[in-house]
């Protein structure tokens, strides 16, 4: 037995990744006798047992199961959306209904954009997180960067506090946090209904400012001071140095923040109540009494598509900040 | 000195975001329960009054029980479940990443698509669910319209769009268990389920308890299912103390009432924060 822990390679990967990973140098090795299970983690059905003749019956009866119902379970709604979206109003009342839509039309897509301005609430939505990204990058780094390499006088109170939200749940104090965007304290603005109400609060992000300090904290120090001595100042060293090799968890953090926009919905609900600035979600479902059935439909699809697009391409990113969020300590 | 006003200076973006939309509504959160403000008049202190309306809310009683009982029901799915299936998929050698990929692609969706989309598969008549108990000759349920069912429609809706979470963290911690200790256990004479018990689930105690608080905390303050899918009805029946918070907020024009509702939910959810504070301090030290 080689190789019986995985190890986090990367603070871009933290031991989530698994086995398919590191598979590259293996596979050529374990594949060879096709049909052979892998066995270089040892887990709890020893290699013993799952080589057996009872233990491979048992290990591909598991599978078939397994891929089948997360199939049924997880797919197949997704299968009965995207399809459900293609049939008429009258093929979707039909019992039993029809596995495939009786006829391949993109009709109700088409409806679904129009009808409800998808085009507008989709821009609201990528200018709310692509603001959001941009507030949350540059207030949050700049912050992390200074709690952990300039280290001021009253420091460690200041991150105390950041971190202490997140401790409260964001829910409790949605009133407040509504009735301060409404009149922002001392200077009386009103960010209702503005891109603003979605921007600054993102930034305001204890998780963020934990991860990046976490990561900023494992930079040598011989680094930054070997450029202090060249005679770059705390702005140079941040954007030369520290941004440069920090871009793992750069990546990290901005796909937590574009998504968690994309996603939000209550937060939206409350400050963003006028139908021209409203984002998809809150688009869609303020409309959805009012939609054909398969036009619903189709709007649903079609405000899925961008998260589940994100989530293909930067799966690794996203289930990097899960198992780091739920490590936190 | 120079250092610090840089450092303040890079802060001071930070500072000012957090100070607003942080730390200031939790200090308000707590102001506003005790007085009766309508933004135009200066405010007036109440003490007590408005925990007594809430109190006496007819609602008051319904929402807690919901809440609790939706926090109890999902943990029963959302939370042994993943563990269990990420038992599984962590003895699988094969489609791992299609099975790791599916089980988290509904957490991915809007929470509101995902809502809206079992809206339409609870249609009694012709919705998904009751035509796939029709097929299997089960007697067709009303879900989101009786009060027998309507809570648990929403612990399924919920389960199904975080179930991918908890499974995807259980199973990185279990890749972190080193496999001597399986050996070990193997030599030892145990079988697989006792491996199971004492080495698993041993080995993954802290992540079991942080994720059993951390779940606590997140369900008792669902809205969005209760908000578009029942709208607390029918009879109370589905009705969430948060949900409650932003009907007296928005549709009893007592925003005071909310914030007393807030404060109460904010306690009980404070000892759960607590408690995870504390736990993931021993595993420091």
């Amino acid at each position: 037995m080689p190789n019986l822990t995985v190890i986090p390679e990367s603070p871009e990967r933290p031991g989530g990744s698994g086995p398919a990973a590191p598979a590259a140098a293996r596979s050529a090795r374990a594949r060879r006798p096709r049909r052979k299970i892998r066995q270089e983690f040892r887990t709890v059905v020893s290699p013993h047992q799952l080589t057996s003749r009872h233990g491979r019956v048992i290990y591909w009866t598991v599978l078939v199961t397994v891929v089948v119902s997360f199939t049924a379970a997880f797919v197949f709604p997704l299968y009965w959306m995207v399809t459900g979206a293609m049939k008429t109003t009258e093929d979707l009342v039909q019992i039993p209904p029809t596995f495939l839509p009786p006829r391949f039309t993109l009709d109700a897509y088409a409806e679904a954009w129009e009808l409800m301005d998808l085009s507008l609430l989709l821009g609201n939505t990528a200018l709310y997180a692509g603001g959001a990204w941009l507030f949350t990058l540059a207030i949050d780094v700049t912050a992390a960067y200074a709690l952990s390499k300039l280290r001021p006088v009253l420091g460690k109170l200041v991150l105390a506090l950041m971190l202490a939200t997140l401790m409260i749940p964001p829910m409790v104090i949605m009133l407040p946090a509504y009735l301060t965007v409404k009149d922002l304290p001392l200077l009386g603005w009103d960010l209702l209904n503005t891109p603003w109400a979605i921007w600054l609060p993102a930034a305001a992000n204890g998780f963020n400012i934990f991860l990046l300090k976490r990561f900023f904290d494992s930079i040598p120090r011989e680094l930054l001071e070997a450029a202090e001595i060249d005679g770059a100042g705390p702005v140079r060293i941040l954007w030369s140095i520290v941004i440069p090799v920090s871009r793992p968890i750069l990546g990290v953090v901005s796909i937590l923040t574009v998504v968690a926009v994309w996603r939000d919905f209550v937060w939206p609900l409350l400050v963003l109540t006028d139908s021209e600035k409203m984002s998809v979600s809150i688009g869609i479902a303020s409309l959805s009494s009012q939609m054909p059935q398969n036009v619903l439909i189709a709007s649903l699809v079609i405000a899925s598509l961008p998260t589940v697009v994100v989530f293909f391409l930067f799966q690794r990113h996203i289930m990097a900040g899960l198992t780091a969020g739920s490590l936190k300590g | 000195m120079r250092r610090n006003i840089t450092a303040y200076g890079f802060l001071c973006g930070a500072l000012i975001c957090f100070a607003f939309f942080s730390w200031y509504p939790m200090v308000w959160e707590v102001v506003l329960s005790f007085q009766q403000t309508n933004f135009v008049d200066p405010p007036i202190w109440v003490g007590l009054e408005n925990f007594v309306t809430v109190f006496e809310d007819a609602a008051f009683g319904p929402a807690w029980r919901n809440t609790v009982m939706f926090t109890v029901l999902a943990l029963v799915f959302g939370y042994g479940v993943p563990f269990v299936v990420a038992l599984v998929l962590n003895e699988l050698r094969h489609a791992r990443a299609y099975l790791r990929f599916v089980v988290y692609l509904p957490v991915m969706l809007p929470p509101a698509v995902g809502v809206l989309l079992f809206q339409w598969f609870y249609e009694p008549e012709y919705g998904l669910f009751n035509q796939i108990l029709g097929f299997f000759r089960l007697p067709a349920l009303d879900w989101l319209n009786s009060t027998d069912t309507a809570l648990v429609s929403l612990v399924i809706v919920s389960t199904w769009m975080n179930l991918g979470t908890g499974t995807l963290i259980y199973l990185a911690a279990l890749q972190t268990i080193p496999g001597e200790l399986y050996e070990a256990a193997e030599l030892d004479g145990a079988g697989v389920l006792k491996r199971i018990w004492h080495v698993t689930i041993p080995q993954t105690k802290l992540i079991l308890l942080v994720m059993l608080l951390l779940q606590i905390v997140a369900t008792m303050q669902v809205f969005i299912e209760p908000f578009l899918l029942t709208g607390g009805g029918p009879e109370n029946s589905t009705v969430s103390v948060v949900y409650l918070m932003y009907q007296y907020a928005f549709n009893f024009g007592n925003i005071n009432g909310g914030n007393a509702l807030g404060v109460m939910l904010m306690i009980v959810l404070m000892v759960f924060s607590a408690v995870y504070l504390r736990v993931s301090r021993e595993d420091k030290s």
